[in-house]
């Protein structure tokens, strides 16, 4: 699986805002790939850019080997489903799907037959007369797909084409998106801020903040490792630390000192020096809590604390803790929630416990990036 | 409320206008056709009885000559004012909010002068000694000899002028809705600029197209002034008869009739529209009397 769609040293910027920055990315043949990050981080600007509906400053756009940079929207073999779907109003459903072959000049029966097998693959037969706006959300969305693929582009371009949909149909869609990514098989580049979405549909993440990269992962690593603050704030929750690498008790080990807390034992595969300066962060589904406490065992960090509040989630239960001036938070399942033993109450003394494995250094720490993070309700039951 | 207080509510609301329609209207137009029907009396009244003399004058072949070049002068003009006025509401609807404003000012400020005014203005611009003339001569575009002023030229680029506000106004409302995500669509789908403009713009601004020809058609095929200012003998249109019926023949009757042809021509495009909207397409309130 060679590179497919490359995108070399980019840069697009707006007025005084710098849009891409110094952007590289290089998408495999066939793969599903999502660009996630908040609103505002470039990645529509991204997607322009492969679509055609913008020039990049600096940098070049590359198309299975071929570069594309300057190439105008509609000589590029790439088609977009919008945000907004853009159907188009004045025509049918079959005449959305058809308008991309009719340009091309396609031969009618050939037109015909491609356009019945995209009503069959949205399972919209029976609407194909209708015009769009008498269609509902999600049929509408299907129509936007259908209008793309049935052009048969070298890569499907994706602009959080769920934002305009609720809940339950955005879960419908998910799996519906996920099977015609199966069934055709081409490139689908996705664009969205929602990282659910991303995690649940895509082969590989890239993660951005203000025109930049901040990683590019398959989803487990994106969650499990994050390189940098912005991403281990932005994908789930977590809590962090400030502290001082202290000693090193075994070379793949670290021990950290943190205001207030015991030292941490924690995994340093980024092989930071002693003395210095970094965070830590550990999420809170991997945090164990209980009122009794826990036996010492190698690489176990155990710290008492105090239940500020109690947040019941249905199948779990958030838990926001203070453990030496730092306030934590702590995610529990209910696997034994009600048999053989006392709830934990607000106001209760506890220990939380983690594994060393399950904390990780940070590099590139923002101040600004604890702003991500779900801020402590203010009162019990707030979410 | 009870539904026959509503009632009585709707017929007072309804009277002041409805009055106003058969008395200014209704009424003028009858006193047109019964005129029709009447015979003249030499001294530029109407005389007796009934008669059907006029309508057989009317199949004079000058009238329908003169019926048929204000039927085309009309059209010319509305399909240059289109043409005109599309790119025009495009880029007026285009424009950043500030640029749009000015542009916009640009179009209506004409209006703060008189009609008749501009339209001397314009005799003075096309005159023989007047600049137009001096440049294209220059240039070799026109013989010393031809005249820019007293023909069907000078009529339509008259007419023209003065209608193309009324063209680009509706038509820049329309495009101002028009979702420019949609052209970004059809490039996307591979249509070349110029496709996507024709294939989904011109489609999405059809309400605002349909009330630029009403607006534009129907007062030109009334226009009277601009062929009177600028046109020469051979560009008389049916406003012009009429007004030479009534003021030097004083031939009521006669210009009774050729009002009635008018009438029937105006008529024609709003019959157009309503099968239109028979098909289930909605169109823009119509307008028909002339503007200027």
């Amino acid at each position: 699986m060679a590179e497919f769609l490359v995108f070399d040293h980019i840069r697009k910027h707006f007025g005084p805002v710098q849009a891409v920055d110094d952007v590289s990315l290089e998408i495999k043949r066939g793969e599903f790939f999502a660009l996630l990050g908040p609103s505002g981080c470039g990645k529509t600007t991204m997607l322009r850019v492969a679509a055609g509906f913008e020039t990049p400053d600096a940098g070049k756009v590359f198309l299975d080997g071929r570069e594309i940079t300057d190439l105008p929207p509609h000589r590029r073999r790439v088609n977009t489903i919008f945000q907004s779907y853009a159907l188009f109003p004045h025509l049918s459903v079959r005449a959305n799907i058809a308008f991309g072959l009719q340009i091309a000049k396609r031969p009618k029966a050939m037109i015909d037959r491609e356009v019945e097998a995209m009503l069959h693959l949205i399972r919209m037969e029976d609407q194909a007369d209708k015009k769009p706006d008498l269609l509902s959300g999600g049929q509408r969305q299907r129509v936007a797909i259908a209008r793309a693929l049935v052009n048969k582009p070298d890569v499907l371009l994706l602009d959080e084409p769920l934002a305009a949909l609720d809940l339950k149909l955005r879960q419908r869609m998910l799996i519906e998106l996920d099977m015609i990514h199966d069934q055709v098989g081409i490139t689908f580049l996705y664009v969205t801020h929602d990282q659910g979405e991303a995690m649940s549909l895509s082969d590989r993440i890239a993660v951005m903040n203000s025109g930049r990269i901040e990683q590019i992962g398959t989803p487990a690593e994106i969650y499990e490792a994050p390189r940098t603050s912005f991403v281990a704030a932005f994908i789930g929750d977590t809590n962090f630390f400030e502290g001082v690498v202290a000693d090193h008790p075994e070379p793949e080990y670290s021990r950290l000192r943190i205001d207030g807390l015991p030292d941490v034992t924690v995994y340093n595969d980024k092989q930071i020096a002693d003395g210095n300066q970094v965070f830590l962060s550990v999420r809170p589904e991997k945090i164990q809590i209980s009122r009794d406490q826990p036996e010492a065992k190698n690489k176990r960090n155990a710290v008492p604390a105090v239940v500020e509040d109690v947040i019941y989630l249905g199948s779990t239960t958030k838990y926001w803790v203070r453990a030496g001036g730092h306030r934590l938070q702590v995610l529990r399942q209910h696997a034994r929630f009600f048999l053989d033993e006392k709830p934990i109450r607000w106001k209760d003394d506890v220990w939380i416990f983690w594994h060393g494995d399950d904390g990780f250094m940070l590099e590139g720490f923002q101040r600004d990036d604890e702003k991500l993070l779900a801020a402590p309700p203010q009162k019990v039951g707030e979410t | 409320m009870s539904s026959r207080s509503r009632r009585w509510q709707e017929v007072l609301l309804t009277t002041p206008s409805f009055l106003w329609l058969v008395v200014f209207f209704l009424v003028p137009t009858a006193l047109v056709f019964i005129l029709a029907f009447r015979p003249s009396d030499p001294f530029g009244g109407i005389g007796r009885g009934w008669t059907l003399g006029t309508l057989r004058a009317l199949a004079d072949p000058q009238y329908l000559a003169i019926a048929w070049r204000t039927l085309w002068v009309s059209f010319a003009t509305t399909v240059l004012c289109l043409l005109l006025a599309v790119p025009t509401g495009y880029t007026l609807a285009r424009a950043s909010a500030r640029r749009r404003q000015l542009l916009l000012m640009l179009v209506i400020v004409p209006f703060w002068t008189s009609f008749l005014i501009r339209v001397f203005a314009w005799k003075s611009i096309l005159h023989p000694e007047g600049i137009i003339k001096k440049a294209l001569v220059l240039l070799g575009a026109v013989d010393a000899n031809t005249s820019l002023l007293y023909n069907l030229g000078a009529v339509v680029l008259v007419t023209v002028y003065t209608f193309l506000p009324f063209a680009i106004l509706p038509i820049y409302a329309a495009a101002e809705k028009f979702d420019y995500r949609l052209i970004e669509a059809a490039r996307d789908l591979g249509a070349r600029p110029f496709t996507a403009f024709r294939r989904v713009f011109i489609p999405g601004i059809r309400q605002g197209l349909v009330t630029a020809v009403l607006v534009v058609f129907i007062p030109a095929l009334g226009s009277y002034v601009i062929p009177d200012i600028v046109g020469g003998p051979g560009s008389e249109l049916l406003g012009n008869k009429i007004a030479q019926r009534v003021f030097v023949d004083r031939n009521l009757p006669l210009a009774g009739g050729l009002s009635i042809v008018l009438i029937l021509a105006v008529l024609m495009p709003l019959l157009g529209v309503l099968a239109l909207q028979r098909q289930g397409t909605r169109v823009a309130p119509r307008r028909d009397e002339e503007r200027p």
